[in-house]
């Protein structure tokens, strides 16, 4: 085995803002310090890539000093928050843009799926677009000519390969596009985010194509997505990029691991430091979320998980009426539910005592679907008095839902929607 | 790519190395012939997507030339009495309009060829070059089409003759293929070098279909050389097309003026402004993802 591509050292900056003002005394002041053999005065004064710091420079390196290696018949999962700099990495490997700096080895052709369909033609048919689209791609008339009829067999359109693709369901297009690339002879491929495409069943079926490529044909491929479900089951290793740098590059699975460790953008643990929300009946302390084993998580949670929400206070009066419970938003403020620990019959309900008080809240598993939402403390003195007010005043932790989804082979990716519920279906 | 001899030990066994930059005179022209399938595929394309979903679909080919010359005969003809050198009205303005036409299109076409294309070169590398280059060839087969339509009516009045004189047709015909791969290298040259530029400013392309036109008029194409005199003439042999449509109506019509000095001077300024251009649009491709 050896590397069959060598990342060196590779950067890109990027110009922020309004591209097109003011570039022609910058394109003077570059072009005067290049003739007196100075460095680019505008490249010093990059600053690393993280989309949430307002940086004070104009210049930003999208990838910065990123090295790796990849081997013949690797297959590589890139994965990392938007922003991080995999697609412009990509495109600097399919050779779409320029590094800044830095070089690529490469022993082999290269063909990139950064797209599907690309330079498909509304006007022309299905067959007329599988040659322009194949050609686009790097194959030659004959190799496609060749391979024509099991494109149009994957792809499964048969019936309407002679009519312009503008009269295409956008699911078919999709397929047809697919299906072109699905084929490409070349001995690294890379493929950006385009599984994402189609219906279930045809998610699965190029899901199926991209790891026959990949286990039988001996072929690098470089896979992006953010599907880590896909990626787990496809790759065998990883990189994480993180604000444009390498941040791991392991096997897949510990990859991913860190990967979901380092997706929490809020604080999943609250403490009141501050010593708020004074009053006659309970004083908040900590709100965090706990496992299944009840331990202490500030990472992820799967789709499969159960998860806990634990209130911790001190009761200073006792009211039958004082409820404790929390509140569920997803990150836009919309509200998902509220539950208390008054729900349900009287008689089941937890005696609230004067002095400490620890409860935990369980959302099942299979409610939340992947994606991040808020958990908002609400305790009241019900139609009394507020204490902690949820989306007003209350202490909020954020909750990440990712992965978790292998229950069935047909949910392989995620699904839209809020919820994820599991439901059954009975014979009727 | 880059030639200094550590790099080159380094390169043993790569077949590529991805690099800031690279030689301006590496133009991947074995690339371009290993796409060559593309370019016919885009040809192919440009021809049916054009005229699809028209009533009169490829005879459009036809009216656009035989309008434009009815148009030229009442404005410059008629009104503005300008000479045709005793030829009827369609058969004088037609090769000017033709080739003019295939002249402005590739011109036009190539200029904008890097904005119209980013959604495609933003996504798959192929030689950057195949695209101008499909251009050209689509235009040639246009040309192709509207060169038969002037072959017919050339033949009509050849053989049927007309009132107050007489075509003389002469071996400069042999001289067309070469007219025509000026105009084509004239086009793409000028239009890479607009399209490199345009990417950056866009100011370029309201410039660009103005002064197409303009120079249009500094053309023989409404009127002949011999009628232009004065400071006027010396911008019109400064043109380089001028000499190109005088020699074509000379070749097929025998009048006009066929010089070698004319032809030699379009010939070295197509070879210079073809050269320039493909320099220019093959520094300007690497990095344009960025601006445009």
């Amino acid at each position: 085995m050896s590397a069959v591509i060598k990342v060196e050292d590779i950067g890109k900056l990027y110009r922020l803002g309004e591209v097109g003002t003011g570039t022609l005394s910058h394109d003077l002041n570059r072009w005067w310090a290049r003739m007196r053999g100075k460095e680019d005065p505008f490249a010093k004064i990059g600053e690393s890539n993280d989309r949430t710091q307002k940086g004070t420079s104009e210049y930003v390196w999208a990838l910065k000093d990123v090295n790796f290696d990849i081997e013949e018949g690797e297959v590589l999962g890139i994965i990392g928050r938007n922003g991080a700099g995999k697609s412009t990495l990509l495109k600097i490997l399919s050779k779409v843009t320029r590094p800044s700096e830095g070089r690529i080895k490469v022993r082999g052709r290269i063909a990139s799926l950064l797209e599907v369909g690309t330079g498909f033609h509304p006007e022309l048919s299905g067959r007329d677009n599988i040659y322009l689209n194949g050609a686009i791609l790097g194959m030659t008339k004959a190799q496609i000519k060749s391979k024509f009829d099991e494109i149009v067999e994957f792809s499964g359109v048969n019936r309407y390969i002679d009519t312009p693709v503008k009269r295409y369901s956008s699911g078919m297009y999709v397929r047809l596009a697919f299906a072109v690339a699905a084929f490409l002879e070349c001995e690294i491929l890379i493929v950006d985010e385009v599984l994402a495409v189609g219906d279930i069943e045809f998610q699965k079926k190029c899901l199926g194509k991209m790891k026959d490529v990949s286990q039988n044909t001996g072929r690098t491929v470089i896979f992006v997505s953010h599907e880590l479900n896909a990626i787990s089951s496809i790759c065998r290793k990883g990189i994480l990029m993180h604000n444009g740098r390498v941040a791991a590059n392991d096997t897949i699975d510990k990859v991913i691991g860190q990967y979901l460790s380092q997706n929490t953008n809020f604080d999943t643990y609250w403490e009141n430091t501050d010593d708020k929300y004074d009053n006659p009946y309970f004083k908040p302390s900590k709100f965090y979320l706990v496992k299944e084993n009840k331990q202490v998580s500030s990472t992820s949670f799967g789709v499969n998980e159960r998860i806990g929400v634990v209130l911790e206070g001190t009761v200073t009066k006792v009211d039958p009426a004082l409820t404790l419970g929390f509140a569920v938003f997803t990150t836009d403020q919309k509200l998902l539910f509220w539950s208390n620990h008054t729900d349900g019959k009287q008689e089941n309900w937890i005696e609230i005592k004067e002095g400490q008080v620890r409860l935990i809240g369980w959302i099942p598993r299979n409610v939340l679907n992947e994606g991040n939402y808020k958990v908002e403390l609400m305790t009241s003195v019900h139609y009394k008095e507020w204490i902690t007010e949820p989306g007003k005043n209350a202490p909020v932790i954020s909750l990440d839902v990712a992965g978790g989804l292998d229950t069935s082979p047909y949910w392989q990716i995620p699904r839209p929607g809020i919820f994820a519920p599991l439901l059954t279906y009975e014979k009727w | 790519m880059d030639v200094s001899p550590a790099i080159q030990e380094d390169q043993k066994g790569w077949t590529e190395v991805i690099a800031p930059t690279s030689s301006p005179f590496d133009l991947h022209l074995a690339d371009v012939w290993r796409y060559r399938d593309l370019l016919m595929l885009l040809v192919r394309r440009d021809f049916i997507a054009t005229y699809k979903q028209t009533i009169l679909g490829p005879t459009w080919f036809f009216l656009q030339p035989i309008l434009t010359a009815i148009t030229y005969w009442v404005i410059f003809g008629q009104i503005a009495n300008l000479s045709t050198e005793n030829l009827p009205a369609l058969l004088f303005y037609l090769p000017g309009i033709t080739l003019w036409n295939y002249f402005s299109e590739c011109l036009n076409k190539t200029a904008s060829v890097l904005k119209d294309n980013a959604a495609i070169f933003g996504k798959v590398y192929f030689p950057r070059l195949i695209m101008p280059l499909s251009i050209v060839v689509s235009n040639l087969v246009k040309l192709g089409i509207q060169m038969f339509l002037f072959l017919v009516i050339w033949a009509f009045y050849l053989f049927a003759g007309f009132k107050g004189g007489a075509i003389h047709p002469n071996l400069t015909i042999c001289l067309i293929p070469f007219l025509i791969i000026v105009i084509g290298g004239l086009g793409l040259g000028f239009g890479m070098v607009i399209s490199s530029l345009t990417t950056k400013y866009r100011d370029l392309i309201f410039l660009l279909s103005f002064g197409v036109q303009l120079l249009m008029y500094a053309t023989p194409v409404i009127q002949p050389l011999s009628a232009v005199k004065g400071k006027w003439r010396l911008l019109f042999l400064a043109n380089p097309m001028t000499s190109i449509i005088e020699t074509f109506r000379y070749a097929f019509l025998g009048t006009g003026s066929f010089s070698i000095n004319g032809l030699l001077y379009s010939t070295v300024f197509m070879v210079v402004v073809l050269f320039l251009g493909i320099l220019i649009f093959n520094k300007v491709e690497k990095s344009f993802m960025d601006t445009v």
